[in-house]
């Protein structure tokens, strides 16, 4: 009998060292690889090519800045992802409660904007914000607590749903008409954007957002809600068992991750862009989903992720520009970094274990634990069948039985 | 607690690992006043028609006057061009420029944050109004190009009719336009006046995408006014969706910005276009020796701004070149005006007044007196165009954008 080249094992223990130093290394190897591809494509010296990523985020105090403002709306995006993903809500529909958000606030800016003093208007606006992300989140939450729709295709499509609406928007009050676009709104007054503080533009968004992370970490960690949503989590039925209202528990959360949401449309609307397209948000509710699950949902360490994506996408662009290649390089680097990122953790929970030449004869006893274990695969894959007549249909034929075959 | 040091150790490994690469080795150069650095923003990039001619000509007069420059290509009309343009003074440019119009709000913004910095936008129509010293507005009269464009256009016609191929009241054109504002309107007028020059019969049908370059869309579009049989095609958005659909249905084309002469070697007539590089020589000349840059400035034929392509002899009718360079020296001389009001009508009637909004505001409050003198006088109070009439013969199927 011969073993396949190798086959993949579930890791039994998980060391958290072991974890973090598999997560170290992808992320070097990644950006090796893309200092190799710049240099395959550019024939500069790869080591330029990292200075440039640093230079692209640290470069000066306003990068430095943007970094902690792009880091800052990233997170609240995956922060508020996180008590539905915690409650097992696959809530992928983040890109559009954002930008709902943010249409409820840009709302607010465009139409009620020359009519009340600031100190109203900006509250007005992230309460509109707020509303509208909620429903965002409280319309696939009731379908799915009332009627069990599945909230990943739902969510899923209310961004589409979002995407036009903001799309009609934009063609409707173009300025000037016709042209598509809305430009930034109020630039002459300024009316209802938020104030900048210490000279800062963005550091109202940061505080709001610091303010957030403060919340959620509490909110989940320490508050009955949060216990409710890791029962529902871990064992609808446990939940039901010991007198949660689950129904009462998936709307609620939902109400709440949509509002946040609309927070961070409304940061995007009112503290950064001050107009609305239907790109606005960028994908970030797509990449807030990774940051929250490479975080494995703890707030604080969320932080670090999405500041380690941001970096590396900082300086993917600025890669691109020093040395004149199209944006899209940029994005490619993005990808491969990200790819790193996401695949490692397969390593982390997986080992690959590759056929031993001497196994036959001098161990034995190894062999025989590799066996349990693959069997022990196997039958989590297919799990009517018997381990072993499972593990006998995966095997290819030895060149013995071939030749069986044959003849 | 563990988790975090382990991540922070990691972050800083490959942070401290690239910072050790960071010597000096390539730092920016000091800030020197008469060393000139320029910044381009671009909408899209080198597939877009649009782009395509602003970049070449940025790189042509860049490197003619030797100045630094940087390209920054799909940049999006939002919060991102802002952004890029900050991007851009951080790494030292004296000069930031973007082409297209969307940009324009944020532009100001940045030239409103960023007062040492010159800014110029392409397309745009605030510059007059907003009393930026560093904010800069510039466009030509591509409306003659358009004319002339469409003269070359209107021989075809003629042609089509002189074999027998049409009768001249089947002389129905089609138009690819992306938005239903001035800068387009402007440019499908012109275009129709100059084949309305050669052929007074002839009609057009535009149809409108809502986007600067959409392919698929635009394609989509041509092939729907081909279906409505419409005999000869130009188009005013940016990518080569139009030109294909022309060439695979073996309908002749206008095309706009540049030759699309490669790709469609049996259909494609001729096309104008802005040369952009005599302003891009401009505006270095004008930081290099601390001169002010015009608010408003609008390119001509005479300087060369204003440019027809080489026609394509395959697809022309005969005699278009010597024809072109005709009606150019009528125009130059100021004795054929492109709008002039006794070619056209609105409702049936002669138009001899026309209040335009050439003072952009969100309520289009129409401000100025364009006609005088028997002619509309397009470019002139600010350099992007602001002619918005629909005139009698020109057909819009649909105007939701």
């Amino acid at each position: 009998m011969r073993e396949p080249l190798f086959h993949i094992v579930r890791r039994n223990s998980s060391s958290r060292m072991r974890g973090w130093a598999v997560r170290g290394i992808a992320i070097l190897a990644a950006v090796l690889l893309s200092g190799l591809l710049t240099f395959l494509v550019t024939g500069l010296n790869p080591l330029e090519v990292y200075s440039k990523m640093i230079q692209g985020n640290f470069g000066s105090t306003r990068r430095i800045w943007v970094l902690l403002q792009n880091t800052a709306i990233l997170l609240i995006i995956a922060l508020a992802l996180t008590p539905a993903f915690k409650m097992r809500f696959w809530n992928t529909g983040a890109e559009g409660q954002v930008l709902i958000g943010g249409f409820g606030a840009a709302l607010m800016m465009r139409f009620v904007g020359a009519s009340l003093p600031n100190a109203l208007l900006i509250p007005l606006e992230l309460l509109a914000a707020i509303a509208a992300g909620a429903l965002w989140g409280f319309i696939p939450a009731f379908f799915k607590a009332k009627w069990k729709t599945n909230e990943t295709l739902f969510t899923l499509m209310m961004n589409y749903v979002a995407i036009q609406i903001v799309s009609w928007f934009c063609t409707l009050f173009a300025v000037p008409k016709g042209s598509g676009q809305l430009g930034i709104l109020n630039q002459s007054t300024e009316a209802g954007w938020l104030p900048t503080l210490f000279g800062q533009k963005y550091m109202m968004n940061v505080i709001i957002v610091v303010a957030v992370l403060i919340f959620v970490f509490i909110y989940l960690r320490f508050s009955k809600h949060g216990y409710e949503i890791s029962v529902v989590g871990e064992s609808e039925k446990t939940a039901r068992y010991v007198g949660i209202n689950v129904k009462s528990v998936i709307i609620r959360t939902m109400l709440l991750s949509g509002a946040l949401c609309g927070v961070a449309g409304f940061l995007l609307v009112c503290g950064t862009d001050h107009s609305i397209t239907p790109n606005t948000v960028g994908g970030e509710g797509f990449t807030g989903i990774m940051v929250s699950w490479l975080a494995k949902f703890n707030p604080f360490v969320m932080v670090f992720t999405s500041a380690l994506i941001i970096f590396m996408k900082n300086g993917a662009a600025q890669i691109a520009t020093s040395f004149h290649l199209n944006e899209s390089f940029g994005d490619i680097l993005t990808g491969i970094i990200i790819f790193f990122i996401i695949g490692c953790e397969f390593f982390i929970n997986y080992r690959v274990v590759f056929r031993k030449k001497a196994a036959k004869e001098t161990d034995a006893p190894v062999k025989e634990s590799t066996l349990r274990e693959k069997a022990s695969i196997a039958s989590e894959a297919v799990n009517d069948k018997p381990a072993a007549e499972a593990e006998e249909d995966k095997k290819p034929l030895s060149e013995e039985e071939k030749k069986e075959v044959k003849a | 607690m563990k988790k975090f040091f382990a991540f922070m150790l990691a972050c800083l490994m490959v942070l401290s690992l690239a910072a050790c690469q960071n010597g000096g080795k390539e730092s920016e150069k000091p800030d020197d006043t008469k060393k000139v650095k320029v910044g381009f923003i671009f909408l899209h990039d080198e597939n877009s028609t649009y782009d395509k001619n602003f970049m070449d000509a940025a790189k042509a007069a860049c490197e003619e006057l030797k100045v630094d420059y940087i390209l920054k290509t799909n940049v999006d009309e939002s919060d991102a061009c802002y952004q890029a343009a900050a991007d851009l003074v951080d790494q030292g440019c004296n000069i930031v420029f973007a082409d297209s119009f969307g940009h324009e709000s944020y532009m100001i913004q940045a030239a409103k944050d960023f007062k040492d910095v010159e800014f110029c936008h392409a397309t745009g129509t605030r510059a007059h109004t907003e009393n930026l010293k560093n904010y800069h507005n510039a466009f030509a009269t591509i409306y003659e190009g358009r004319f002339l464009a469409g003269v070359a256009a209107g021989l075809k016609l003629k042609e089509m009719i002189d074999a027998g191929k049409i009768t001249a009241d089947q002389a129905k054109t089609g138009y690819v336009g992306a938005y239903t504002y001035a800068e387009v309107v402007s440019g499908y007028t012109s275009y129709y006046l100059g084949m309305k020059y050669i052929v007074p019969e002839v009609t057009m049908e535009v149809q409108f995408t809502g986007s600067w370059y959409d392919e698929a869309k635009e394609k989509e579009a041509a092939e729907k006014l081909i279906s409505d049989g419409v005999v000869l095609m130009s188009q005013h958005a940016d990518s080569m969706g139009a030109p294909t659909a022309c060439e695979n249905a073996g309908i002749p084309d206008v095309s706009y910005n540049g030759s699309t002469a490669s790709a469609c070697p049996n259909t494609f007539i001729v096309s104008s276009k802005i040369n952009w590089a005599p302003y891009f020589k401009y505006i270095v000349g004008c930081v290099q020796e601390g001169k002010a840059i015009d608010t408003d400035w609008c390119g001509t034929l005479a300087n060369e701004a204003v440019q027809l392509t080489e026609v394509n002899e395959k697809a022309a009718a005969a005699g278009t070149a010597a024809k072109i360079a005709e009606v150019k020296a009528l125009l130059e001389a100021g004795k054929l005006h492109v709008f002039d009001t006794a070619t056209f009508t609105k409702d049936g009637a002669k138009l001899d007044s026309y209040m335009a909004d050439v003072d952009s505001d969100d309520a289009y409050t129409p401000d100025t007196e364009v006609i005088k003198d028997g002619y509309f006088h397009e470019s002139e109070f600010r350099s992007a165009p602001y002619f918005d009439i629909q005139i009698d013969g020109i057909t819009l199927l649909n105007v939701a954008f």
